[in-house]
Order: C-alpha cells, then sequence, then structure tokens
C-alpha cells in the first residue's frame, strides 16, 4: 500500500513537474497570468535585412524630379485654366493680379441702376464698401469690381429674388467673364434641396457666400461668410455679453437649443434627433414641430408635448444662462444662430458637417467653437463635459474677441472679406494666422506696416519681445515767429537731457523756413527737422525709428525727470497712449450728444497728445486704416486730431489711456496756452458718466477763438462716435505716480524727486 | 490518496515525529522538490522578459523575403478612382472611432505580404526602408492597436511611396482583397512622389476609392481639403548628413537655388536675378566634371566652384525651392534642416501640414509670376523677423520633418484631431518652437474686459484666533461701498469661531468656513461662496486701510483685472556677493510684488493656486507657514507676463499688537526666510517671473490743489 502511493505519488509529482517545466508557456496563456499575457501586443516585426532595405526612392531621383522636356511652366498654367475651368478656380488661374499692381488693391462698386432698388442689406454691403479705404470710384483703377445688382437671395421664391441676373450681368462692359469681381450671397437653393443654386453664372468670380459647403468651396479663391440678420447694424456694432470671467463657469445651464424641428427634408436628420439629448437639468434642447403652413400634416407623437415645453423656456434666457449652445445646420448649413451664440459668449458646438466655417481661410475656429458631427450627437454631452474649466474660459473670451473683432457689424464682415482678399495678393505681405486669431484682430494690424510681429505694440508678451528702450521725441512747431521760441528751446533742452532719447524730429508746420542747423541747440542725439507737407503730425515718418514716440507741442514745458518716468510707464503699456494733459468725455443725456471736457474731473479717457508717448505704430494705423472719409472729417474739423487718436487707441485696445504725474507750476500754463480756455463753451451739464461739474482750473481765458475751438472738439467727439458706430472712449480713475511720490521720505531716496514739486 | 498527503502537509510537524524514518525522509525529500520546483517556476513566471522577448524575437527573426505571397488574379476586382469629393463626413466612417475617454484614435497595420501577378512577377518592391520605418513608428506609438475589430484607421504595409517603383493597376487589385478594405473606407496611403510622365499628376495615381491619401505634392486641386494630409517628401539625406543649427546672423548669400533639375525658363529668371545682384545671388547646378567614386547628390557647382551639398544650404538666408515636374520637392526638407528660409515658388501647391502649420512663419511663398521681383521681395523682410523664420524653420524640420517617424505621427495627431476637434493641439503646440513655448505667456484672462462696478468684491478675511481685531477688520471693510460680501476663513481647528450674535452687523452677507487644517493655502481655495471675480484677501489685522483706499484699490483692479493689486510693495534685487536674489522691504523706487495682507486679485488666481501651483511650492508654503504672498506673486506674475500695480502711498501694515514683537532679530530673521523664498520659487518656475516697475496708481486728482471734498478718494491715507 505505503510502496503504491509512494509511485503514485512521485508520478504525480513528476508530471506536475514536468508540465511546469515544458508546458508553462501555454499554461500561464490560459490561467492566472492572463492579464499579462494581453499586454504583449503583436508590433510590426523588426526585420532582420531591415537596414538593408532599398531606400523609396534613390537620391538621384528625388533631386533630378522629372524630366526637363516638359510644358514650359506658363503653358502649364494656361494649362490648368482650361481643364479646371471656373467650376474650380483658383487665384493663380481665375484672377487678373496684373489689375491690382499698380493702384493696389482697389474696390469699384458698380454704380446703381435706377429702378433696381436693393434690399436694405445689400445696401448696408455696399455701403460698407463704400465706406472703406479701399474704394474707387474709378473703375480703370479698380482691382476688385462688386456688382450693383442684388445677389443676396437667390432663393426663386423669395420676394427679393432678382431676375434675368445672367442677362444683366452680360451687358455690363466691365463683366469678363466674372474676372476680378466678388459676388455676395446670403441664401441660395430652395425648397426641398437647399442646393448652392444662385440663378446665375458666375464665370470667374469670387463668391462670398453664407452656408458654404466644402464641396462647392473653392479653396483659396472663394470666401465664406457668417449669415446675418437684416437688422445687422452697419457700423460699431453691440459688445458680446460676457462680463465676467469665472472659472468654473457659473452658469445654469451646460448646453441649450431652442429651435424648429424639422419631420421632413434636408436637415432633419440632425433637427430630429436634438430632443434626445435633452435632459431637463443641465441639458435644455428643445424643439418645435410649429413652422411651415402645414405642420400638423406631418406632425408626430412628440409634437404635442415638445411644443408645450418649447414655450416654457425664452431663447435669449437660455444663452445668458448657458455654457454651450447647440448650433446646428437648418435647412441650409449656416444659420444666425452661429452669431446669436458667439455674441452671448455660449460656445457654440456646431453640428452641420460639410460647412465651411466663416473666414476659416483666417480665423482658427478650434479656439472658439466645438466642432461636432451631426452622426455623433448623442457624444456631444460627454464631449463637452470633459472639456476643462480654464478651456471653457478660454472659449468664452475667444468668442467674444471674434465677434467683436470680425462679425459685430456688416463693416467688419464686410472689410473681413476684402482683407482676406487683399492677403493673397501678395502671400509675402500677409497676416499669418496668429494675427488674425490673437488681439486685436487682424483688421487692426497691417501688413503693409511689418509683418514681424515684434514691430506692433500688441504681442510683446505673448512672444517675449520686448518694447525698444529708446523714444523718439517729436515736436510740432506752429509758431509764426521765424526764429526759435523760449519754449521750444527749453523742451529740446529738457528732452535731450533724457538717457533714453534716440532722436528728437521737429515737425516745423510754419510758413517761414526753420532756422538754420546753427541756430538749433546743440543736443546728445541726433535731431532732424521735417517739413510735413502732409496736414496732420500722425503721419508714418520714416525718421521714427524707435517703438516709442512722444509727442510734444511745442509750447509744452516738461522736465526731463517727467519725460524719463513717463517713459519707464510707457514701457510696461506700450499698447497705450501715456501722457501728462488728460481730458474726458461724458453722456449728455439732455442734449443727447457725447460731451467733452477740459475740466478737471476724477476720470480721463484723453490723453492730450501735446504730451504723449504712443507706439508709432499707431502713426501707420492713423494714416492707413483710418478711410479718407474719416479724415476729411478731421481735417474739417481743426484740432481733432488728438481725439481721433485716442477714439482710434481705444478702439484698438478697448482701454483707457494712462495719465502720469505731472508737475504742479505748468500744469496751468500748458493748458492755458495749448487749449486757450477749453472750459469757457460753458460748464456741460452733467452727465451720467462724468461727475458734477467741478472747478473749472483753466476759465481764465474766456475769447471767443477759445469757445469756438472747445464747441469744435464737442462736435468732433460726437462725430467720431457717430463714425465709429459707438463710443470707444474708456475712462480711467487713476494716475501712475513714482514708487515714493510725495511721500514723506528723504529726497535722496526718490528717484524722481523733480515730480514732487 | 491525494487528500491524505494534502492532510500530511498540512499538518506536517505535528505528524513527523510518528513517522518511520524512512518516510521522513522520504517527505522531506519529496517537500523539497516540490518547493524547488515551485521556485523554478516561479522563476519562470516572474522572470518573464528575457524569456518572452527572446522567445519574440526569434519570431521576429525573419526577413522580408519570407513574407507570404499572394497571388492576385488578373480579373480581381480594382477599387474605384479617388472620390474627389470625400470629406470625413461623407466618406470616413467615424462610428469605428467611437468616443473614448483618451482621445486617440486606434490604428491597425496590416501584416506585410508579397503580391504577384498571376505570372508570378512582382507588383512592387515588398516594402521601402522608409516605409517600413514609418510604419515602425506607428507600431510603436500610442496609436497602434494589433486588434483590427476596435480599429479606427487602417494602414496597408502595401508601399505606394513612390508611385514610379509600384505597378498601378496591380497595387490596386492589391488593396481591393485587403480584409477590411471596404471601399477603402478609414484606410490611410502614404505616397510622397505622386504622378509620372509626362503630365505628372499631383496625386497618388493608384486607384484608391474612399481611401485618405497622405500625400507629398498635392496641388489645390487634388487635395480633399479636410479628407487628405500633405506631408513632406522624406530626405533620405536628413538621416545621412548631421547639420548642427545654426545661430542667427548673416550668411554668405543672400539667395541660393540649389535644385538641379530646374525647368529651362525658372534657371533663365534665376541667372537673370544673380546678374543684377551680383554675388549675393548664387545659383548652383549640377556638377558636370566630378572624378569618380563622388556621389554627384552630395556636390553642386557654380562654373568651377565646387561646393558639398547640402551643408552650402547653410550658407545662405534664403533658399529657394522650385517645383519641378512634381509640386513636392524633398529639397524643402534640406532647406529646412540648414534653417536656411524657404523661398517656396509652386503655385497652387499645398504645402506639408499646412492644415495645422503656419508657413508664413517659416518661409516665404512668392507667385510663380513674381520671381523676377524675388529679390527686392526678400529685402523688403525685416532682419529680426528672417531670424525668427531661420529658427522657425529649423523647429519645422526638427518636429515634422526630421524622420519618417516624425511624418507619421504628424500625420496621424492631425487625423486624430479632426475625430476628436475639442481634444485638439492647438495652434501654438504645433507651431510655436520650444524657445518660444518657454519665454511666452499666454495670459488666461486675456480679453480686456473691465468688470462692471456693480459686482462689487469679496472680501476673504483669513484668521486663527484674533477675534477682537477681526471684528474691527469686518467693521471697517464693510464701510466699502462696493463691497458685496465678506467671508471669514476659520483656520482654527481647536477652537469655535463666535456665536453668530456676537458677530458685527454689516449690511453684506457674511459668511464662516471652517477648514479642517490650519494652512496658509487656505486663504487662496476658491471657495464656492466667492461670486464675484474680484476678490480682497486681507488679514484679520489690517486696520488702518481707510474705505476710500480699499474702495480706489477696487476700481484700480477693475482696470487691471489680470494683476494683483496691493498696497504696500516689495521689491527682489540680485545680490551679486551671495548670487542669489534678495527680499527688499526698504522704501524703495521701485516694486515687483505686493503684499497679499491686503490685496485684490481675480478669483481665477486661486484657482491657479490652488490646482496649477507648479512644483511643490503649494506644499512647500504650508510647510513653512510662510511667502504665500510671495508664492502669489510668482504666480500671477509668470502666468500673465505683468507686474503688479501698487496703489497709494502705503508702505507697510501697522498693527498696534506687532509692535511688541517687532524686534530687530526678528526682522532679520524674516529676511532672511522671505529671500529664501523667493530663491526657491525662483528655481521651481525655472525663471524669475517677477517684473520690476517704478510706478505706483494714485487717484487722477491725488495731491492736486484742488477741493477735497471735490474729489473721489479724498481720504487716501498715508505710508
Amino acid at each position: 500500500m505505503q510502496t503504491r502511493k509512494k509511485y503514485i505519488f512521485l508520478t504525480f509529482l513528476a508530471s506536475w513537474l514536468l508540465l511546469f517545466f515544458f508546458g508553462g508557456d501555454q499554461l500561464r496563456r490560459f490561467t492566472f497570468f492572463s492579464g499579462r499575457k494581453a499586454e504583449a501586443r503583436r508590433n510590426w516585426p523588426r526585420w532582420t535585412d531591415r537596414t538593408l532595405l532599398r531606400s523609396f526612392a534613390d537620391p538621384e531621383e528625388l533631386q533630378r524630379d522629372g524630366d526637363l522636356s516638359l510644358l514650359s511652366p506658363r503653358e502649364r498654367r494656361a494649362a490648368w485654366l482650361s481643364v479646371y475651368g471656373s467650376s474650380r478656380c483658383r487665384m493663380e488661374t481665375c484672377f487678373d493680379f496684373s489689375r491690382c499692381e499698380r493702384h493696389g488693391f482697389k474696390v469699384f462698386t458698380y454704380p446703381q441702376e435706377r429702378g433696381q432698388p436693393v434690399s436694405e442689406t445689400y445696401g448696408k454691403i455696399l455701403s460698407s464698401i463704400e465706406r472703406s479705404r479701399y474704394h474707387t470710384p474709378n473703375p480703370e483703377e479698380a482691382c476688385l469690381f462688386i456688382l450693383s445688382i442684388d445677389t443676396l437671395d437667390r432663393d426663386h421664391l423669395s420676394a427679393q429674388y432678382v431676375r434675368n441676373v445672367d442677362e444683366k450681368i452680360r451687358g455690363f462692359p466691365l463683366w469678363n467673364g466674372g474676372r476680378n469681381h466678388l459676388i455676395f450671397n446670403l441664401y441660395s437653393g430652395t425648397w426641398p434641396g437647399y442646393t448652392g443654386e444662385l440663378g446665375f453664372d458666375i464665370g470667374q468670380a469670387i463668391l462670398a457666400r453664407a452656408s458654404f459647403d466644402t464641396h462647392s468651396f473653392r479653396p483659396g479663391f472663394d470666401v465664406s461668410i457668417p449669415l446675418f440678420p437684416k437688422d445687422h447694424p452697419q457700423r460699431g456694432g453691440d459688445r458680446g455679453w460676457l462680463y465676467q470671467d469665472s472659472v468654473p463657469p457659473k452658469k445654469k445651464y451646460l448646453l441649450v437649443f431652442k429651435g424648429k424641428r424639422y419631420l421632413t427634408g434636408i436637415g432633419s436628420g440632425t433637427r430630429n434627433a436634438l430632443h434626445h439629448i435633452h435632459n431637463g437639468k443641465d441639458i435644455i434642447s428643445l424643439t418645435t414641430c410649429k413652422h411651415g403652413k402645414d405642420w400638423e400634416k406631418h406632425k408626430d407623437t412628440r409634437c404635442d408635448k415638445d411644443n408645450v415645453d418649447y414655450e416654457r423656456f425664452d431663447y435669449q434666457e437660455l444663452l445668458h444662462n448657458s455654457t454651450f449652445s447647440i448650433v446646428p445646420r437648418g435647412r441650409r448649413l449656416g444659420s444666425f444662430r452661429f452669431l446669436e451664440a458667439l455674441q452671448a459668449a455660449c460656445i457654440p458646438v456646431l453640428l452641420s458637417d460639410g460647412w465651411e466655417l466663416p473666414f476659416s481661410e483666417a480665423i482658427d475656429w478650434g479656439k472658439a467653437a466645438v466642432v461636432g458631427s451631426e452622426r455623433l450627437l448623442l457624444q456631444i454631452p460627454s464631449a463637452v463635459r470633459c472639456i476643462h474649466p480654464e478651456r471653457v474660459l478660454a472659449f468664452q473670451q475667444q468668442t467674444q474677441f471674434l465677434w467683436d473683432a470680425y462679425f459685430s457689424s456688416v463693416d467688419k464682415i464686410v472689410h473681413t472679406t476684402l482683407e482676406i482678399i487683399k492677403d493673397r495678393l501678395s502671400p509675402h505681405r500677409s497676416r499669418s494666422r496668429l494675427l488674425w486669431n490673437a488681439l486685436p484682430g487682424g483688421l487692426l494690424v497691417l501688413p503693409e506696416f511689418s509683418t514681424h510681429l515684434g514691430d506692433f505694440p500688441f504681442y510683446y508678451l505673448q512672444h517675449g519681445y520686448s518694447p525698444s528702450t529708446k523714444f523718439t521725441a517729436l515736436i510740432r512747431a506752429v509758431s509764426q515767429a521765424g526764429s526759435l521760441s523760449q519754449p521750444i528751446l527749453r523742451l529740446i533742452q529738457a528732452v535731450s537731457g533724457s538717457q533714453y532719447c534716440a532722436q528728437i524730429v521737429v515737425l516745423w508746420s510754419c510758413e517761414k523756413p526753420p532756422p538754420p542747423s546753427g541756430k538749433w541747440p546743440p543736443t546728445p542725439q541726433p535731431h532732424c527737422v521735417l517739413l510735413p507737407q502732409l496736414s496732420h503730425r500722425f503721419f508714418p515718418f520714416e525718421a521714427i525709428q524707435t517703438d516709442a514716440v512722444l509727442s510734444l507741442d511745442e509750447d509744452t514745458s516738461l522736465s526731463t525727470s517727467e519725460v524719463d518716468f513717463a517713459f519707464s510707464v510707457w514701457r510696461s503699456f506700450p499698447e497705450r497712449i501715456v501722457g501728462f494733459p488728460t481730458r474726458s468725455h461724458f453722456w449728455d443725456p439732455e442734449q443727447g450728444r457725447w460731451g467733452y471736457t477740459s475740466q478737471w474731473t476724477n476720470e480721463l479717457s484723453i490723453v492730450l497728445t501735446a504730451a504723449a508717448f504712443y507706439h508709432r505704430y499707431y502713426h501707420s494705423l492713423f494714416t492707413e486704416y483710418l478711410p479718407a472719409g474719416l479724415r476729411d472729417l478731421v481735417d474739417g474739423l481743426a484740432a481733432c486730431e488728438d481725439i481721433l487718436m485716442n477714439v482710434l487707441v481705444a478702439a484698438v485696445t478697448k482701454l483707457p489711456p494712462i495719465k502720469v504725474t505731472q508737475r504742479k507750476q505748468h500744469k496751468e500754463g500748458l493748458v492755458q496756452k495749448a487749449e486757450c480756455g477749453d472750459g469757457a463753451a460753458g460748464t456741460p451739464p452733467p452727465g451720467q458718466r462724468s461727475p458734477p461739474a467741478l472747478h473749472s482750473a483753466p476759465a481764465k481765458a474766456k475769447g471767443t477763438a477759445g469757445s469756438r475751438r472747445f464747441s469744435q472738439r464737442q462736435d468732433c467727439l460726437d462725430q467720431l462716435a457717430n463714425w465709429f458706430g459707438y463710443m470707444p472712449l474708456v475712462s480711467s480713475q487713476l494716475r501712475l505716480d513714482p514708487v515714493l511720490y510725495k511721500d514723506q521720505v528723504s529726497v535722496l531716496r526718490k528717484k524722481y524727486p523733480g515730480l514732487d514739486k | 490518496i491525494m487528500c491524505a498527503s494534502a492532510k500530511y502537509n498540512t499538518r506536517g510537524p505535528a505528524l513527523i515525529p510518528r513517522m518511520k524514518t524512512k518516510h521522513r525522509i522520504y517527505y522531506i525529500t519529496l517537500f523539497s522538490i516540490v518547493l524547488l520546483g515551485l521556485i523554478a517556476t516561479g522563476m519562470f513566471q516572474f522572470w518573464p522578459h528575457s524569456i518572452e522577448s527572446s522567445n519574440d524575437w526569434t519570431v521576429e527573426k525573419r526577413s522580408v523575403h519570407d513574407v507570404p505571397v499572394v497571388k492576385l488574379p488578373a480579373d480581381s476586382p480594382i477599387p474605384e478612382r479617388g472620390d474627389l469629393s470625400c470629406r470625413m463626413h461623407t466618406c470616413f466612417d467615424v462610428y469605428r472611432c467611437g468616443f473614448n475617454p483618451k482621445n486617440k484614435i486606434k490604428v491597425y497595420i496590416y501584416s506585410l505580404k508579397k503580391y504577384v501577378d498571376e505570372y508570378g512577377t512582382l507588383v512592387s518592391n515588398t516594402i521601402s526602408r522608409e516605409y517600413n520605418e514609418l510604419l515602425t513608428a506607428i507600431s510603436d506609438s500610442e496609436f497602434y492597436t494589433d486588434d483590427v475589430n476596435r480599429a479606427c484607421l487602417f494602414v496597408p504595409s502595401i508601399d505606394v511611396l513612390n508611385q514610379n517603383a509600384l505597378r498601378i493597376k496591380e497595387t490596386a487589385q492589391a488593396l481591393a482583397q485587403l480584409s477590411r478594405w471596404d471601399r477603402g473606407t478609414n484606410h490611410l496611403l502614404f505616397n510622397m512622389l505622386p504622378g509620372g510622365p509626362p503630365d505628372y499628376n499631383t496625386a497618388l495615381d493608384v486607384p484608391r476609392d474612399r481611401a485618405l491619401l497622405a500625400g507629398g505634392g498635392f496641388s489645390t486641386w487634388t487635395y480633399r481639403q479636410g479628407y487628405d494630409v500633405s506631408i513632406p517628401v522624406y530626405s533620405p539625406l536628413s538621416g545621412e548628413v548631421d547639420l548642427p543649427e545654426r545661430g542667427p546672423g548673416p550668411r554668405r548669400y543672400f539667395i541660393l537655388s540649389s535644385q538641379m533639375a530646374l525647368h529651362p525658363e525658372y534657371r533663365l529668371e534665376l541667372e537673370a536675378l544673380q546678374a543684377e545682384n551680383g554675388e549675393s545671388v548664387l545659383i548652383l547646378d549640377k556638377c558636370t566634371n566630378l572624378s569618380d567614386g563622388v556621389p554627384a547628390v552630395r556636390k553642386r557647382c557654380y562654373k568651377n566652384q565646387v561646393f558639398d551639398y547640402p551643408q552650402v544650404l547653410q550658407e545662405s538666408t534664403f533658399c529657394v525651392v522650385l517645383r519641378g515636374a512634381r509640386l513636392g520637392q524633398a529639397v524643402l526638407s534640406d532647406v529646412l534642416q540648414a534653417g536656411c528660409v524657404p523661398v517656396i515658388i509652386a503655385d497652387s501647391y499645398i504645402l506639408p501640414f499646412s492644415e495645422v502649420l503656419d508657413w508664413k512663419r517659416a518661409s516665404v511663398v512668392i507667385p510663380e509670376e513674381k520671381m523676377p521681383e524675388m529679390y527686392s521681395i526678400l529685402q523688403s523682410i525685416p532682419q529680426r523677423q528672417i531670424e525668427e523664420m531661420q529658427r522657425q524653420a529649423r523647429w519645422f524640420w526638427e518636429a515634422y520633418f526630421r524622420s519618417m517617424k516624425a511624418i507619421a505621427l504628424a500625420t496621424l495627431q492631425i487625423i486624430n484631431d479632426r475625430i476628436y476637434p475639442y481634444a485638439a493641439i492647438s495652434y501654438e503646440e504645433w507651431n510655436d518652437p520650444p524657445a518660444v513655448k518657454w519665454s511666452s505667456v499666454s495670459n488666461p484672462l486675456f480679453l480686456p474686459l473691465i468688470p462692471p462696478q456693480s459686482q462689487g468684491f469679496t472680501a476673504v478675511v483669513l484668521t486663527y484666533d484674533r477675534v477682537e481685531s477681526l471684528f474691527r477688520v469686518i467693521t471697517e471693510v464693510s464701510k466699502v461701498p462696493s463691497l458685496s460680501k465678506l467671508l471669514v476663513v476659520w483656520n482654527n481647528q481647536n477652537k469655535n469661531p463666535p456665536e453668530d450674535s456676537l458677530w458685527p452687523k454689516i449690511r453684506v452677507p457674511l459668511k464662516v468656513v471652517r477648514t479642517a487644517e490650519n494652512k496658509l493655502s487656505n486663504r487662496f481655495f476658491p471657495y464656492d461662496e466667492i461670486e464675484t471675480e474680484a476678490v480682497l484677501a486681507i488679514d484679520d489685522d489690517i486696520i488702518m486701510l481707510t474705505s476710500d483706499e480699499l474702495q480706489f484699490g477696487y476700481e484700480v483692479w477693475r482696470e487691471f483685472p489680470d494683476r494683483l493689486v496691493g498696497y504696500p510693495g516689495r521689491l527682489h534685487l540680485w545680490d551679486h556677493e551671495m548670487n542669489k536674489w534678495k527680499y527688499e522691504s526698504e522704501w524703495t523706487n521701485e516694486v515687483s510684488m505686493v503684499l497679499t495682507g491686503a490685496a485684490f486679485y481675480h478669483k481665477y488666481f486661486n484657482y491657479l493656486y490652488t490646482y496649477k501651483m507648479p512644483g511643490d511650492i503649494k506644499n512647500w508654503v504650508d510647510a513653512h507657514m510662510n511667502c504665500e504672498d510671495i508664492a502669489m506673486n510668482f504666480l500671477v506674475a509668470n502666468v500673465t507676463g505683468k507686474s503688479v500695480i501698487k496703489v497709494t502711498p502705503r508702505k507697510k501694515f501697522k498693527c498696534p499688537e506687532c509692535t511688541a514683537i517687532d524686534g530687530l532679530s526678528l526682522d532679520q530673521t524674516h529676511m532672511v526666510e522671505r529671500s529664501e523664498c523667493i530663491n526657491k520659487f525662483a528655481s521651481v518656475f525655472g525663471t524669475m517671473p517677477l517684473k520690476v516697475v517704478e510706478h505706483r496708481a494714485d487717484p487722477v486728482l491725488y495731491k492736486d490743489d484742488f477741493p477735497e471734498k471735490l474729489k473721489s478718494f479724498p481720504n487716501i491715507g498715508s505710508l
């Protein structure tokens, strides 16, 4: 018994051992160690002879690409045009660049024909173009042509539909097969297919259209524009709704939708599914069947209940209280909803497959919208929940930036379209994607000024640049004396005493010739005298080579330490105007207009350019960006330039200017001299924005000239606000002083003791 | 029997004395054998790598020549030609990719086969070195899966990099018989040299139906935007030649052309440029009289001068990349590697990875028509920009051109970004070279918003047990018009806060939050109770600030909502003797920090302080019970790149209670500790983010000769 037991036991043991040693591998595969096995994946093999493999092309073949007996480049370009025709136009085949060479980018609008009324919206588009700096009344100069025929609504069931466009176009001598023409369109096609059909042959014209689909979009040639409503403002435009940056977003709802549910026809696929994601808590997706004449014919079982829910919520309220908003396709790909969501800082979740997003050539929508897929609607809630709060905040801010930079008015939409086309003419002088997608936006950044980011005042921090350490003083001399006055001599001495001054430029706008160079005071910096033929002081003079410009009037009185301190402040705020004497604006409810005051107030919104630092880019922006019409307006009103400069900088930065410390005694003198008796026009009634009228400091000289000047400035401000469509000026309640300003500490400790006096 | 033995085993020691010696020896031997066996097995199990990898290695130890052969019948189906209308939403089956938390697509690679036609002739080279590298890279990446059922994207192992190396119809047949082909849905083909003589199509001619094409040399007509991916033509020289990065600065030539095969018309135009501008333009050509053995591809000649290629590219500022028969040129890769700014003259060419790369920052694109103006166009580019473009060009090469791996991963990432757009890589991540990523800041509060005054601010008072002083602070702060809520953070776990009835009665809500631990970081926690953007952090002993001073501080914060706005300012200085940073509280002309004993800031920074503070700073501060304010100053300056704003003349917080302990020695140790904090934080941040400024903010009419009663903030206090 024992022996048998022993043998059985031994055999048993031996077989166990054998199993472990030789079959272990197989055992492991299906027993306890299966978890470990799963990790070892079957990778691409490491071939033994992988280093011996031949290259995909031998170097010779790569370097002498193809044979040389080919078509000449010119012939090939011609061949492309014939092969691809106008349906596949590209700039190099369908656009005549030579038209733009001599006069630059000029846009001509066909004169409006009698008996051819255009819709309100098209009227706005035309007037935007006419207001732009590219407009020319002369077709000979033009590079781009815009039809006077209203092509916005090409739904032939619509009342706005213009018939026989083809015939009319053929009658235009300038048409030229559509070459160099730009055609705007908001609606095309009709029930039930809503195809991109325009009802006429656009030939080689560029199409700027809303609801563009990627398939018919000719990349690099057409422009996709947003769909905007009839009452979209011509200029200015409302600001976005974001007033508060909070993390996490304190909104009641995460995701909202309220709109029509299509039961049949194109677009119904998505719209009919939207109700599935409604959870009644943080995701509100409401649909209604009530639209069209015979909705009841198609109605299904959901309709009645949905319609009741639908009425319970207000769309505007939902937009205000939600973080994300679903922007699905309607019958067409684009919808008004898109701009509405953008303005409301409600991050758009796009469900519109195949939509070429508005201005996609320039705008990086990935930073402001969630581009969803219609097919993955049910994943949207979880995808949206996964987005980190910081990213949500960045999205929200970007929606506001984009809305304000490119979409808030018809002017902005049209000008963006023009700039995109203009950028294609000279790719080497065009805006990089970065410029389009960072503050202050592509429209305000002129590639003609520079293509280098460091030359603009806006990108220092983002790119680790810093503004130049020197400035150029720009002194305007207007006195009628043939010799140099005492104030200007003192001024030159004070400015040249600054270690940061690179050079002094005098703008001699007097009738008499400037004194010979020997008469000028000796300065350590080079100085030059310019004789501007141009009327304004903000011309981008070649002589200015530093980032900072110190703009001065000849009768300004400043000390070296004031200049030094102000410059050190400017280096912290290079995008703003930093200066000494200030003014403020206020809304005058009684007269229903903007008021301007030079009285001492607790606020400021304008820094006089009689003594101010700013970035030299603003000279270019002032001269090149502002259209001739506006500059004429300013020239008509004397002494308005500096207000315009302030308005312009505020429109760009959305920030107030900065006032720095100024010594007491000359403040009065400066105010008196530079603006004799601004306050003389009487005390403006107290406004909402301005505290009650204060002590009228410089109201000594009550000359009639002074009061005329004051009312001119008042008019100027009002007209500028009107022109911009809103009041860009922003008020500030602070002044920047040296850290130890008027502190009771030893004068020896102070870096700017002179300022205390 | 088995049960018995088990019984013996478990009860072993107790049984042993009762057993016979023979049996005992037997059992001991048995036991040790079992033990040995177990150990040996264990070694096999837990030392798996040597065994498994050598195992797999033998499996892999195969040659490309040994792969299975597949015979394609002559009548096997051919896919349709590429469908030009394909877009992701029409031709791509997105359901295969699914929602997954990692937001990564899964890529499957077909195993390698050798395809022959009916007569046994090879259809193409089995696989090229580059395509093997590419597939290896995919296989090693996070995207790879070996499970064909879980895959979202399929990569055939059929090598179509070079159209000239394959037979078009048969390759198409080979594609069509792939197990998951399904009209090419979700299949990705890589091609670098498309087209063939005489017309040189700009996309692969192999019929491929709906397959995505990652192609080099697309034109705007063949590229399906948002569907195809434009990739570079890889230059094998990249792997052979090591060109170290060259610093910025002037180079010997201004414009250089190094291509050997240029159309005579282009060459004429280039030579005209050279004639006009002299030595700064160098037009190279192939060498005609090289001695044997010198590879022609590594030499270029101008007249009798011989230059090394690609080294000569580093001698020029701009390098011309002209189209040849094809649009995509391998020379682009060489030029970028040399840090030479490419001047791309190839109308309608879709630049590599143009969907994500901003080529305007790294290259100059000139229309073919404008070639004669090239010199003046290039001259108009500012020097600083040229230097940046050189750096950018080199960075593009390093990140996206350098190897087949870089090309493969960038391609997959682009497709991944389309499928998971909400997790896509941003413009900055794609385009900014590491140097820029380091030196730049991206302000999280970048929109210039002036928060409405009506929102007001929330005062957060951190307190331990100084109840009397706390109550005085509460009373004082409650006088500030814009205060909207007061939050007391009760940091004392051993003592309960006073009863409700004892607290001062104030006009705004007062909330008390009790903390779990006495930590300094509790003061910067983003409490839900803080409903305003503006937070006023205030110590429980700051009673000297006037209501005007606080209200003015809030107004200043509204104008600078992304900064710390505080009262006493402090400075950091570089101590040249000790070679480290020093904390300075003397009354200097400069400030770089404000004390958070009383400071306004955006609530977002509470969020950052609590969740995004770099390194171990947060715990370090809690452990040392000091420097939380310096940490906050570092954090804000680092993320915004902006300085603090010091308001009003206030230089220090005098508190009546502290005077007693305000001894000199204490002061000195305090200074040493604070200096240490600065050094510690600077090393954690890897840089010194603090910005020094010379200004402070005062009310517009501060100290002006003007009736006090008309000033908004007459009572601004003193030092």
